[in-house]
Order: structure tokens, then sequence, then C-alpha cells
């Protein structure tokens, strides 16, 4: 069993508290994200979890086993570097059976392990090279080779992917994500990319300030985000935030939005009709995706929850499978994405499609959701 | 400006004054540099070395006369004794430096509090020139000034340290001088070379089980083997043309008996008006410097082509 739990755990540096009590449990086999901006905490967690780092309150069980006092050799965890943190004056070989020779594994079942990580990875060849012979995929796969190689409860990455170019790193993540499937190993993984979130996690735990501010599931984080700051950190672009002020219309609450002319009002989905209504009158800040703001030729034809509106646009950016249009609602730049064969250019009128069931709100004080 | 025409038909301006004298400015600059090089350090080489095949004594005679110097020079006792002696300085000199500098500098590197301070405090004696270094230590040595007479006001009667006028132990105070002034030099060379070790590296080997001995011994040293190599080319050729500390320390006495090659080679062409000798001397010392640094050069930068 390699599970993971953190239960309140605390990390302070002198008066500064960089966690603020994180509880964070794993299932075995599960793939678990940390994700947030830099100075969010997660490569201190993370470093805690491999006993790089002293915890200065709670607890860190590793397949059901308190870690807390344990030395990182001893905590079964094998860890996947952003530097890739190969050891310079070693073959590749050496590099991956560094561990198990320190462990006293047999020569015979050393060479075995190489061998069979090896051709998991397909770096056969590069076995007798040195690390600096190697381009940085090549580096990237040598040292997840030496994480596999023994074989621990659980696998811990730290931003693996940062350093590699754009074209490798998807590749990679694709990597990733296959052997993850293959091997149904307990993976920590820590990121800043929000990308890299959404398609590798199982559950992603969205951290600020110390503190984690939703775990859930990617697509859960992504249409039901649990604050302001998880709604406008995930997704890419990020999700449109306006402050509107709350107003009722035919019987149903809602918000009402203008782009610098005509008002127009756009109803909250039923859930959330109840707690909407206790603001009537004041502002809060809805939440709609670029995508959610599209046009006629994506999206198909007017529905209930579906309103078409005349807006002005500012700029267009063609992206390739989408255009992203801008436009200004409530004094705020809004992106939306509507369908590349839809030529609008800046400066016109377009008819644009506004999906209202997927509206949130959010408390613009307290940054927290209306539900 | 003069413009002409190119063959496309557009505009194509011509170079001018100034930018021919952007192109030329390295080598304009780098010219009389190299021509003083040339002539002084190579041209006197081969002056050297054409003396040290003639019988020249008080003055340069320029008819050649074979090995006859060499012949002298090896059946001269005290060439030898100071040959012995550079095996003795420079072996010791260079083990002593390269250890205690390596230790010095994984101490410091525990990131300790005032590790300025200290690392000035051992780099310091590296701004002494060696004169002051050999005098300095002169007196610390001598058995009626120094060491010895503080430790016997401290009541110890009997504590004798006088290997500075004991023949075959002065060139061992040699050592002990030498490898107080260079190895703040080389601690702080491999104190570099430390700090350029990726953290990562020692948290992946902690994580592989490795002790913080192991990780020192099968890691960290290893990959500072660059810097062994710098520093055992500067040290060595420290010993091999080390000349102000013995004159400062022991003027080579007592007797011969702490002579270096280097002293040797002063004593016989300028003292005793041997030139061809103290040529040859010279020559034999050149050689050794090549035999040692080309081979180092020759497999390390072949390492590096190899890219390391």
């Amino acid at each position: 069993m390699s599970t993971l739990s953190i239960i309140n755990v605390k990390k302070r540096y002198g008066p500064v508290e960089v966690l603020k009590g994180i509880d964070i449990d794993v299932k075995d086999g599960e793939f678990l994200i940390l994700v947030g901006p830099s100075g969010c905490g997660k490569s201190t967690l993370l470093n805690m979890i491999a006993g790089l780092d002293t915890i200065t309150s709670g607890e860190i069980a590793i397949g059901g086993r308190v870690v807390n006092d344990l030395s990182p050799k001893d905590r079964d965890i094998a860890m996947v570097f952003q530097s890739y943190a190969l050891y310079p004056n070693m073959t590749v070989r050496n590099n991956i059976s560094f561990g198990l020779k320190i462990r006293k594994i047999p020569k015979g079942k050393q060479e075995e392990t190489v061998n069979r990580v090896a051709k998991l990875l397909q770096i056969e060849a590069l076995l007798d090279r040195m690390p600096s012979q190697l381009s940085g995929g090549q580096r990237q796969r040598v040292a997840m080779g030496r994480a596999l190689a023994r074989d621990p409860a659980l696998f811990l990455f730290d931003e693996p992917l940062s350093n590699l170019d754009a074209k490798l790193r998807v590749e990679m993540r694709a990597e990733i994500k296959l052997l993850h499937d293959r091997l149904g190993a307990t993976i920590v993984y820590v990121t800043h990319d929000q990308i890299e979130a959404m398609t590798l996690g199982d559950r992603i735990a969205v951290m600020k300030g110390g503190e984690v501010h939703q775990l859930a599931t990617p697509q859960e984080v992504y249409d039901d985000p649990a604050d302001l700051f998880v709604a406008g950190f995930i997704g890419s672009p990020p999700m449109n935030l306006v402050r509107a002020p709350v107003a009722h219309k035919n019987g149903k609450v809602g918000v009402n939005l203008h782009d610098g002319g005509e008002t127009f009002f756009l109803a909250a989905p039923d859930a959330v009709q109840n707690g909407l209504s206790a603001w009537n009158g004041s502002e809060v800040v809805v939440g709609i995706r670029p995508e959610q703001i599209t046009d006629d030729l994506a999206r198909g034809h007017e529905r209930s929850d579906r309103i078409k509106r005349r807006a002005k646009v500012d700029v267009v950016h063609p992206t390739g499978p989408d255009t992203l249009v801008l436009i200004q609602l409530n004094d705020t730049p809004v992106t939306c994405r509507v369908h590349p064969e839809t030529r609008v250019q800046s400066g016109d009128n377009a008819d644009l499609m506004f999906d209202l069931s997927k509206l949130v709100f959010f408390d613009p004080d307290k940054e927290t959701r209306i539900r | 400006m003069t413009t002409a025409t190119s063959a496309s038909g557009l505009d194509r301006p011509r170079k001018r004054f100034a930018d021919y004298l952007e192109t030329a400015l390295p080598k304009i600059v780098l010219g009389p540099t190299l021509l003083i090089a040339l002539f002084f350090i190579y041209g006197f080489i081969i002056w050297t070395g054409w003396l040290s095949f003639t019988d020249s004594r008080l003055l340069p005679r320029y008819e050649l006369a074979g090995f006859v110097q060499y012949v002298t020079l090896f059946e001269n006792e005290r060439w030898w004794t100071a040959l012995r002696n550079l095996g003795i300085f420079g072996g010791l000199f260079i083990l002593v430096c390269l250890v205690v500098g390596l230790l010095l500098a994984i101490l410091l590197d525990q990131r300790i509090r005032a590790e300025g301070i200290l690392r000035a405090v051992y780099l310091y004696p590296m701004a002494l020139s060696f004169i002051v270094t050999g005098t300095a230590w002169r007196w610390i040595l001598n058995p009626g000034l120094g060491l010895q007479n503080l430790i016997r006001q401290m009541g110890f009667e009997s504590f004798t340290f006088d290997w500075i006028v004991t023949p075959g132990m002065s060139i061992y105070t040699v050592v002990i001088a030498g490898a107080w002034q260079s190895t703040g030099f080389v601690m702080a060379l491999f104190l570099a070379g430390l700090r350029g070790v990726d953290d990562a590296i020692i948290k992946a080997a902690q994580v592989d089980g490795a002790s913080p001995t192991r990780i020192y011994t099968s890691i960290i040293i290893p990959s500072l083997r660059p810097v062994f190599f710098s520093a055992l080319i500067i040290l060595s050729h420290i010993a091999i043309k080390s000349f102000d500390l013995v004159m400062a320390l022991t003027g080579g006495g007592p007797g011969f008996s702490s002579d270096l090659p280097a002293t040797f080679m002063y004593t016989f062409a300028f003292n005793r008006n041997q030139i061809g000798l103290g040529a040859a001397s010279a020559i034999i010392m050149l050689m050794t410097v090549v035999a040692i640094i080309v081979p180092l050069m020759y497999s390390e930068t072949r390492r590096g082509h190899l890219g390391r």
C-alpha cells in the first residue's frame, strides 16, 4: 500500500509561516498535482514529504507509517528534480544503479534492474555515456530511470519538465502519464504550469500562500473553482472575472453587464439563484470562461440558457484552432473564443453567444464563491 | 559617401576606414604583446638553450661545445641534492596544499557563520610575497628566537625543533612555509568548485540513501576533477620555480642541504661564473615543467573535447 497522508502540516521559518496547515490524503496509485504560483509553498511541501526539510508541526505518513523522524533514505521514496540532478561524474548506468549500490543490492540484481528500467524508458543506447553528453530530454529520462530503479512506495516530481523546450515538454508529459498508467505508482508532482496540472493529475491541489485553496479533480477545479484565486489561476486563457451589480429580471437573479452602451442582463444558473439573491443591489464578481462567450458557428443556436448579444471587438488574436476576441464588459477586458472561420476584425461589432449555464459568482471582498 | 551599384541594382555603401579599423582592432591591440612575449620569453628560452651547449663561464661564448655542461651538471653532487630536494619539496608541498585546502574548503562549505572573515584569513598569506613568508618563518623556526624558545620558556626544557639548522631536515621547513602560504589559495579554488555543485545533486544523493561522507567521496569530490587539475598545474609550477622562498628562509643552507634547482641555477650562473652550467640546469627545469604539464593538459583538453 503506497498511500500518503499529510495531516495539518505546518512550516515556519522564524516568524514567517510558509505552510499554514496542509491536509491532503493521497490514495494508492493516485497522481496528485501540487500547483500554484512561485512562493506558494508547493516545493517546500514536497521537500518535507521527501525528508529534505523538517516539519514544524503536523504529521506525514507514507504507506500508513509516520515518517516525521525518518531520514530521506528510510522513507521509501524517489525524487525527480527540475535540474535533473544527475551525478556528473558517473555514467548513466552508474547514475541509475547508485541508489541500489548504496542499499547493497547484489550486483546481478542491480544489472537486471538497470536493464529493465533502460528498456522501459528507451535509454539502453545511452547507458555508457556521461550526463554531459546527453540532451535535456535524455537527461530527464535518466533522472526518471534513477527514480524507477528504486521501485519506491512514492514518487516525487519537482517541476521535472520546466527546463525542457515546449515540444519536448509535451512529449515527456505524455510519457509520464503513460508511465503512471502502466506502473500504477503513487505520484506527487509539483508544477507551476496549470496545463501540466490539468493533463496529468488525478487530483489537483491548488496552493497559494501556504494554503490549499482547492483539492479536486482537474475538471472540478476547472468548472467549479472554490474561490477567485483558483478561478483566475486555472485555465489558459484565464477565466474572465468582471465586477457587476446583481439585479432581478423576469423573476430570476442575475447580473447586469454593459459594453459601453446598452446594458444587458445575464441570469444566474438555477443552482445559485438562492445564494445570489442575498446580494441583490450590491456588486459581485462574475466569472465566465472564454469558451462560454462564442459565436453561432461554434456553438449552435440560441437556447434558454444562452443569450446572443452584439459587442464591439477591440483586438483579435488568431491562435489557429480558435480566434480569441477581446471585448469590454463593465470596463474590464473580456476574452471570447470564437471559431476561426468567423472573420471578425478589430472595430467590428460581432454577434456573441453567452453560455449562462456555467457562470460562477464570487464575493468581491472575501474572494469566496457565492453558491 | 561613395556608393556603387550592386548586381541587383540596389545601393551598396563601400566599407570605410573606420570599418576596417574596427575589424583589425583586436589584432592591433594584441600585436605588441605577442611580439614582446615572442622575444622576451621564447627568444630568451632559445638563447638559454644555445648557451647550455657552450662552455660559457663569466661571459657568454657562442661556439657550440656539445653536451659537456649537461655531463658536468649530472656529475655534480650539489645538483643531485637539489633534484632530490625538489622531489621532497614538490611532492609534499602539493600533497599538503591539496589535502588541507580541500579539507578547509569542505569545512567552510557547511554554511557556517563568519565565513567571509574566515575565508579572508585563510587566503591572506597569498597576499604576501614569498620573501616575507620566508623571513617570517625563518624567525618562527629559529631555535633561539621562535617556536623552540617559546615552548622552552613555557617550561618544556627538553623541547627541540631545530629542523631549520639540521642539514637533512631543512627542506621540510621550506615545505611548511610554502604550504602555509599556498593552502588558502587552493582552498579558495576548491570552495568555488564546491559552490558550483548543484544543491539538487546533494538532495538526490540523500534520497538515494548516501551518507554525507559517501556523498563527498563518491559524487562531490570526483566532480571537482577540473579544480584538482588547475590546482595541480598551479602548485607544480610554483614548486619547480621556487626560488625566493628558499633564499629568504634558509638561503639554501645549512651548506647546500636545502638547495632547489632554481637556487642552484642562480648560484652557478651568477655567483660562480658558470653561465653554461646554469643555462643547462635551467633547461632541465624547463623540460621537467613541460614533461609534467603537457601530458596533463593533453588528457584534460581531450576529455573536454569529448564533451565534459
